[in-house]
C-alpha cells in the first residue's frame, strides 16, 4: 500500500511528500561526504551520521513500519558490526602487509584525487557503515523499547 | 613485535563477531574463551620477550614514531598489569559459561565483556594521553552497560549512579589532558614528562589535582567511592569480579601510578596525599564493610579497603612499599574475583545475597565453601596465603620509612578484615544448614573449575612468592623507581 495514502500512520501529507523528495539527496550527500573524507572536511563519522539521519527522517515521517522495509533493525546491528570489523581488519592487514598495526599499506597516489591516501578511503567507508547503522539502531532502540514501570 | 597490538585487536574483533553470533550460545562460549585464553598465554609469552629487550619496548602504531604518532609502551609495569587483567579475565569468562545461562542474550554480554577487556588492555598499554582517555571510555561505557545487564530497577539505578559519577571523572580527566596539551603542545606521555620536568606551574598542579580526582573516582578511593557499593553488587557476579578485581585497578590505580610516578614525578606532598587517602579508604572501607548484611555489598566495601592498602604502599615509596603495593594489587585481583565468584555461586544456588538467610552452605556446596574459605583467609592475610606476604611487605616498607602510626593502623585494619570475613564464613558457610537449603546442589562444573583454579593461584602465589617477585614484580617496581627517566627511555629507545 502506498504510505502516502495512509493518514493514520506517521505525519501529515506535506511532511511525507517533502520527506520523499529529500531522503534520496540526503543519503547521496552522506555517501559523498564519506567517499571524499580524505579530501574535504567531514569523513566516515560525519557522512555516516548524515546517512543515518536520512533513515531517522524516514521513520519520523512515515512511521517505523515503512522505515523497517528499507532497513531492518537486525540488519542495522549486523551492518554496525561489519563496519567495525572492516576497520579492524584494515588495521590488521597492516601487520600482514608491512609488519605494523595500522600501517597504511596501499599506494598513496596523487594528493586531491579520489583514489589516493592509501587505505584512508576504505577506513572511512567502514566507519561510515558503522556510524550510519549505529545511529539508526540507537534511535530505533530509543523509540521502540519501553520498560514497563513497576507500580 | 606484533603481539602487542593484538591485546587490543583480539578482544575488539571478538566483541564485534560475537554480536553477529546472535543466539548461538555454544559458539559464543567458545569464541570468548579462546580469545581470553590466547590473551592470557600471550601475556605470559611476553615475559621472556621483555627481558631480551632490556625491560622496555615501544610499538609505534602505523609506523608513526613518537612523539608524533600514538605509541604502545610495553614495560615491566604494563606487562604486570596485562598478566593480571588477562589471567583473571580468562577465569571469569570460563565461569560465565555456567553462570550467564540464566540471562537472555549471552552473546551480547560477552560482546560487552570483550569491549571492556579491550579498553583495559588499551589503557594499560598506551603511551599517549588522549589514547588513554579513549580506551578509558571504552572500558567504562561497556561497564555501565554490564552493571545494568539485569535490567531490574535496582541494577538500572546503580548503573545510572555509576554512569553519572564515572562520567564526571572522565570529564575531569579530559579537561586535564586538554590543559596539559595546552601547556606542552604534546599528548605523548613520555614527551610531556620530558617537557614538564623541573617546571613549577600553577596550571600544572591543577591538572595533577584533576587527574587525582578523576582517576580517584575510577579507583573508588574514599571520598570518591560512592558509586562502588551500588554498582559492584548489582552487576552479574562475573562482572562484579571483573569490576572489583581488575577494572578499578587498570582504570584507577594503574593510571595513577603511571601518571604520578612516570609523568609528573613523585614528590613528598604527593606521597603523603596518596598515603593519607589510602589510610582513609583502608579504615573507612573496613568499618563500613563490617556492618553489611549483603554478601556482595560487603565484598564491595572490602575492595575499597584493600585499594587503600595499595595506595598506602605506593605512597610509602621505598622498595618494599612499592613491591608490596603491586603484589597486593595482583593478590587482590585473584582473591577478590574468587570471592565474588563464590558469592555468585551462592546466589546461583540459593537465589539470595542476604548473609543472615544463609548458613551451613559448605555442607551442600563443598567446592564453593572450601574456595571461599581460602579466599577469605588470603584477603585477611593469614600465612602462608598470598595476602599475608603482600601486607607484610607493605608493613616492612612503612617501618623502613618510619611511619609507625600508619603501620599500626595497617595491622589493625588487617584484623578488621579478618573479622568481617569470619562473619561471612560464620553466616554463609558454617553453622547449621537451614531446611530450605537442604535440597540445593553445587554449581555446574565449569564454574567450580574456575573457582578452584583461582583458589590454587591464591595458595600458589603465596608459596611461590619469591620467583614471582623476581620475574614479574621486580621489573614493574623498577619502572616506578626510575620515575621520570621514563621519558628518556621511551623517546631514546
Amino acid at each position: 500500500m502506498n504510505p502516502l495514502k495512509e493518514p493514520q500512520r506517521g505525519m501529515t501529507v506535506i511532511v511525507k511528500t517533502i520527506a520523499k523528495f529529500v531522503v534520496p539527496p540526503i543519503i547521496l550527500f552522506g555517501i559523498y561526504i564519506v567517499l571524499h573524507g580524505h579530501l574535504t572536511p567531514g569523513g566516515g563519522f560525519a557522512g555516516g551520521v548524515i546517512v543515518g539521519s536520512a533513515f531517522i527522517l524516514l521513520t519520523l515521517a512515515f512511521g517505523k513500519e515503512v522505515a523497517f522495509q528499507k532497513l531492518k533493525r537486525s540488519t542495522a546491528s549486523v551492518l554496525e558490526s561489519v563496519g567495525a570489523l572492516i576497520f579492524l581488519s584494515l588495521a590488521l592487514l597492516g601487520i600482514a602487509a608491512g609488519g605494523w598495526f595500522f600501517l597504511n599499506f596501499l599506494p598513496k597516489g596523487h594528493p586531491l584525487r579520489i583514489l589516493s591516501a592509501g587505505f584512508i578511503p576504505l577506513a572511512n567507508i567502514g566507519i561510515g557503515i558503522k556510524v550510519g547503522a549505529g545511529i539508526f539502531a540507537v534511535f530505533l532502540t530509543l523509540i521502540v523499547f519501553r520498560v514497563s514501570a513497576k507500580k | 613485535m606484533n603481539i602487542i597490538p593484538l591485546f587490543v585487536a583480539v578482544p575488539l574483533g571478538a566483541a564485534f563477531i560475537l554480536v553477529l553470533m546472535g543466539k548461538r550460545e555454544i559458539a559464543s562460549d567458545v569464541i570468548v574463551n579462546l580469545a581470553t585464553l590466547c590473551l592470557a598465554i600471550l601475556s605470559l609469552v611476553l615475559i621472556p620477550f621483555l627481558k631480551n629487550n632490556n625491560g622496555v619496548f615501544v610499538y609505534a602504531m602505523g609506523m608513526w614514531f613518537p612523539p608524533k604518532g600514538i605509541n604502545l609502551v610495553l614495560d615491566g609495569l604494563s606487562l604486570f598489569m596485562l598478566i593480571v587483567v588477562n589471567t583473571v579475565a580468562f577465569f571469569i569468562s570460563l565461569y560465565s559459561i555456567g553462570y550467564m545461562k540464566r540471562f537472555t542474550a549471552k552473546s551480547r554480554f560477552y560482546s560487552l565483556f570483550m569491549l571492556m577487556l579491550a579498553g583495559m588492555n588499551g589503557v594499560v598499554l598506551t603511551g599517549d594521553f588522549f589514547n588513554l582517555f579513549v580506551f578509558l571510555e571504552i572500558a567504562s561505557i561497556a561497564s555501565y552497560a554490564l552493571v545494568a545487564f539485569g535490567v531490574e530497577a535496582e541494577e538500572l539505578e546503580a548503573a545510572f549512579k555509576y554512569m553519572v559519577m564515572s562520567s564526571i571523572a572522565s570529564v575531569l580527566i579530559l579537561f586535564s589532558v586538554g590543559l596539559l596539551y595546552g601547556l606542552t603542545g604534546s599528548l605523548n606521555m613520555a614527551d610531556v614528562a620530558g617537557i614538564i620536568q623541573g617546571e613549577n606551574n600553577l596550571l600544572l598542579s591543577f591538572s595533577l589535582i584533576l587527574f587525582l580526582v578523576g582517576f580517584g573516582l575510577k579507583a573508588a578511593i574514599i571520598p570518591f567511592h560512592a558509586w562502588l557499593p551500588d554498582a559492584h553488587p548489582s552487576a552479574p557476579a562475573p562482572i562484579s569480579a571483573m569490576l572489583s578485581g581488575v577494572l578499578i585497578k587498570a582504570l584507577g590505580v594503574y593510571t595513577i601510578i603511571r601518571i604520578f610516578f612516570n609523568v609528573y614525578g613523585m614528590t613528598t606532598q604527593l606521597s603523603w596525599t596518596l598515603m593519607i587517602l589510602g589510610v582513609i579508604s583502608m579504615i573507612s572501607g573496613g568499618l563500613l564493610a563490617i556492618r553489611q548484611e549483603d554478601f556482595k555489598r560487603l565484598l564491595a566495601y572490602s575492595s575499597i579497603s584493600q585499594i587503600g592498602y595499595i595506595l598506602v604502599g605506593l605512597g610509602c615509596g621505598n622498595y618494599w612499599g612499592l613491591i608490596g603495593a603491586l603484589f597486593h594489587l595482583l593478590n587482590h585481583a585473584t582473591f577478590k574475583s574468587l570471592l565474588f565468584l563464590n558469592s555468585g555461586a551462592v546466589e546461583y544456588s540459593t537465589g539470595t545475597r542476604k548473609l543472615e538467610e544463609m548458613g551451613g552452605l559448605s555442607k551442600v556446596m563443598p567446592v564453593t565453601g572450601a574456595t571461599s574459605t581460602i579466599g577469605s583467609l588470603s584477603i585477611s592475610g593469614i600465612p602462608p596465603f598470598n595476602g599475608f606476604w603482600s601486607k607484610l611487605f607493605i608493613i616492612f616498607g612503612l617501618v623502613q620509612a618510619g611511619h609507625f602510626i600508619i603501620t599500626a593502623l595497617t595491622v589493625l585494619v588487617s584484623v578488621l578484615t579478618l573479622a568481617y570475613y569470619l562473619k561471612v564464613q560464620r553466616f554463609a558457610f558454617f553453622g547449621r544448614l537451614r531446611e530450605k537449603w537442604a535440597q540445593i546442589k553445587e554449581v555446574p562444573k565449569v564454574m567450580c573449575v574456575s573457582m578452584i583454579v583461582l583458589a590454587i593461584i591464591c595458595i600458589g602465589t603465596g608459596i611461590l612468592f619469591y620467583p614471582l617477585m623476581k620475574t614479574i614484580l621486580e621489573p614493574a617496581v623498577a619502572v616506578l623507581q626510575e620515575g621520570t627517566k621514563y621519558s628518556i627511555l621511551i623517546l631514546g629507545g
